[in-house]
């Protein structure tokens, strides 16, 4: 099949480096990878094109790139499936990272966070006679974390680290999930309550916007953010509830429980803390602009019909009986 | 053509322009609306991260009321059409877990069934009314306007709970409205990103700073606005502009239109019948150039 591969390169040692597009036209087997396809024009056009790949096979990480618009590895993308209606592949190299040459990006900021969640288990409660014993059960829990091959992809679309770099990310967050979730971590009961002190704080775990890019991006599964929301339901459960975060959403659940629906004029209220007039005054100018276009909220919140009935519920599953 | 009405907290709230404007451009595309009173909110992905089956439920709950009208549900929110669609995902595929959530559900005598397909406004118009129907009702076309489109998180992710396999028209069916309407696409790779909204209590400087990222990005493009079908987005891309163009020290001035409003726009529909005159960021500029005022 004949395809147009157009790739981002960037080369820093000319003067006034700048990134640009150049297109690669070439034939390509039907059964071709997008790795095959960058490697033959390696090969056969421009010995010049920089790109990290090894294993071609999903299973060393170093490929990760993105792949028109959308990051994902470059070994695991069948070129037929890639092309549009032109026969073109749009490659660039994965965001978030500073780009050193072409598609290969410096991933110092990646292994900073994974190092910054401490990923070793790290037992409190008092040794064991023999081995550390953890149950089946909460190992294939796991296994989908584990899967992890540390390809950058999730980082790479990361919405939140496309404008602030301090946050700890998709990768870091899963990994931290990998050992918080892990029975041995932590103390007897397998709470690992100051590891999840530090993910609550600023930059941690409720910083993530939940817009779901990571688990797109993810070659492996791991699913990066469905870890984050687990995390910030351990760190409910631990007690660790003062966060604007965890306010959140437990104001979110008490006004669903009291009226059925969202008190838009009393969320953020609950959420900076009823006590925080700093915080609450910080919402002034935008209240005052959407009083005066007519977008305030109803001060006076109705309820939906029937709404016992959802108030029974929420209680109930809330604050289940004891079995 | 009719369906069970699911606004959303927002579009009764914060928004109540959007509410309006649907329901005039649904009268004039022969959309017949039947609210549910007793419907409770989706959660909004919030709920669920404090207890997962409890949102389960509470959707549940609204798509029996559905089954009992024997309607499908549509809705005009990105985020309730996502969570709806995550949480009917979930229990289609298990018919244990579904059954667990109807035992929650028999004390007010309601039963799920299972053959709830909540749908967007946007996918309804794609997918039930065809645009060429939307093409006969256009008097006002928007030419020479060139609009970007902006998705939101939740009508775009994840790809299996939303259906795109079997309906990957979804995927570019804004676009396909906007050239519809006879405006011109922005196209830019922001379109499917987050606008930044959930964080918005959280980290106000990360959640403005996404703000002024696409508003910046569509306005260095040439657009003359942006069009959403998720409420929460229109929230945080036109309430928190004014403090997105504080902290990027550039002005922008992009008004960002409810979908409906789009449509609205070109089928003739005054500027205030559509609640134009709400927005934070003026939309005057706008509809000035297409006529309306």
């Amino acid at each position: 099949m004949e395809v147009t591969v157009r790739i981002r390169r960037y080369d820093p040692e000319v003067e006034n480096p700048e990134s640009y597009w150049q297109d690669f036209p070439l034939t390509m087997d039907d059964s071709a990878t997008v790795l095959d396809a960058l490697i033959k024009i390696r090969e056969q056009q421009d010995g010049t094109l920089s790109l990290r790949c090894s294993c071609r096979s999903s299973i060393c990480g170093s490929c990760a790139m993105r792949i028109n618009g959308q990051a994902g590895l470059a070994c695991k993308t069948q070129v037929a499936s890639a092309i549009d209606d032109a026969s073109t592949i749009v490659i660039e190299p994965a965001g978030v990272m500073p780009v050193i040459k072409d598609l290969v990006v410096d991933f110092a900021l990646f292994w900073d966070k994974i190092r910054e969640v401490e990923p070793y288990l790290q037992p409190q409660g008092e040794e064991p006679e023999g081995e550390y014993i953890a149950s089946n059960e909460s190992m294939l829990h796991l296994s989908s974390v584990t899967s992890c091959i540390m390809c950058g992809a999730c980082v790479s679309d990361c919405t939140v680290m496309e404008v602030d770099p301090t946050f700890l990310g998709p990768a870091a967050l899963a990994k931290a999930y990998r050992f918080t979730a892990d029975p041995r971590d932590g103390d007897a009961k397998g709470i690992s309550q100051e590891r999840l002190e530090k993910l609550a704080a600023p930059t941690g775990m409720w910083d993530c916007t939940r817009c779901g890019e990571c688990v797109t991006a993810c070659p492996k599964g791991v699913a990066p953010m469905d870890r984050i929301m687990a995390l910030r339901d351990q760190a409910m459960e631990a007690g660790l509830n003062n966060s604007n975060g965890a306010r959140h959403a437990e104001a979110f659940v008490e006004i669903v429980g009291h009226s059925g629906w969202l008190n838009e004029a009393l969320l953020p209220v609950k959420t900076v803390g009823i006590t925080n007039i700093p915080g609450l005054m910080s919402f002034l100018p935008v209240g005052w602009r959407a009083l005066i276009h007519g977008k305030m909220p109803p001060l006076v919140h109705h309820n939906i019909e029937k709404v016992k009935n959802v108030r029974k519920l929420v209680k109930k599953l809330e604050d289940p009986p004891p079995e | 053509m009719k369906y069970a009405f699911f606004p959303g907290c927002v579009a009764r709230g914060g928004c109540p322009e959007l509410y309006q404007a649907a329901t005039l451009i649904c009268q004039r595309l022969g959309i017949e609306l039947q609210e549910m009173p007793g419907a409770s909110c989706t959660g909004a992905g919030v709920l669920q991260e404090k207890n997962e089956f409890l949102g389960d439920t509470l959707n549940a709950r609204t798509f029996a009321m559905a089954e009992n009208l024997g309607m499908q549900i549509m809705t005009i929110c990105s985020t309730c059409q996502g969570v709806m669609s995550q949480a009917n995902f979930r229990m289609r595929k298990d018919p244990e877990y579904l059954a667990r959530v109807n035992k929650e559900l028999a004390e007010e005598g309601l039963e799920y069934r299972g053959t709830a397909d909540p749908k967007h406004l946007l996918w309804v118009m794609i997918e039930d009314v065809g645009l060429e129907k939307l093409t006969e009702l256009i008097t006002r076309p928007l030419a020479g306007i060139r609009m970007a489109p902006f998705y939101g998180c939740y009508l775009v992710r994840p790809t299996d709970a939303l259906d795109m396999e079997d309906h990957p028209e979804r995927l570019t069916a804004l676009e396909q409205v906007i050239e519809t309407l006879g405006a011109t696409v922005v196209d830019f790779s922001g379109k499917t990103r987050c606008c930044g909204f959930p964080i918005l209590t959280i980290n106000e400087t990360n959640s403005v700073a996404m703000v002024a990222k696409h508003t910046s990005d569509v306005k260095d493009l040439g657009a003359d606005a942006m069009v959403t079908p998720c409420p929460l987005c229109h929230l945080n891309l036109d309430g928190y502009q004014p403090k997105a163009q504080a902290q990027a020290q550039r002005k922008i001035d992009m008004p960002i239109l409810h979908l409906p409003q789009a449509i609205g726009l070109a089928m003739g529909i005054s500027r205030k019948e559509l609640g134009l005159q709400k927005h934070i960021m003026s939309t005057k500029a706008l509809t000035m150039k297409v006529g309306a005022g």
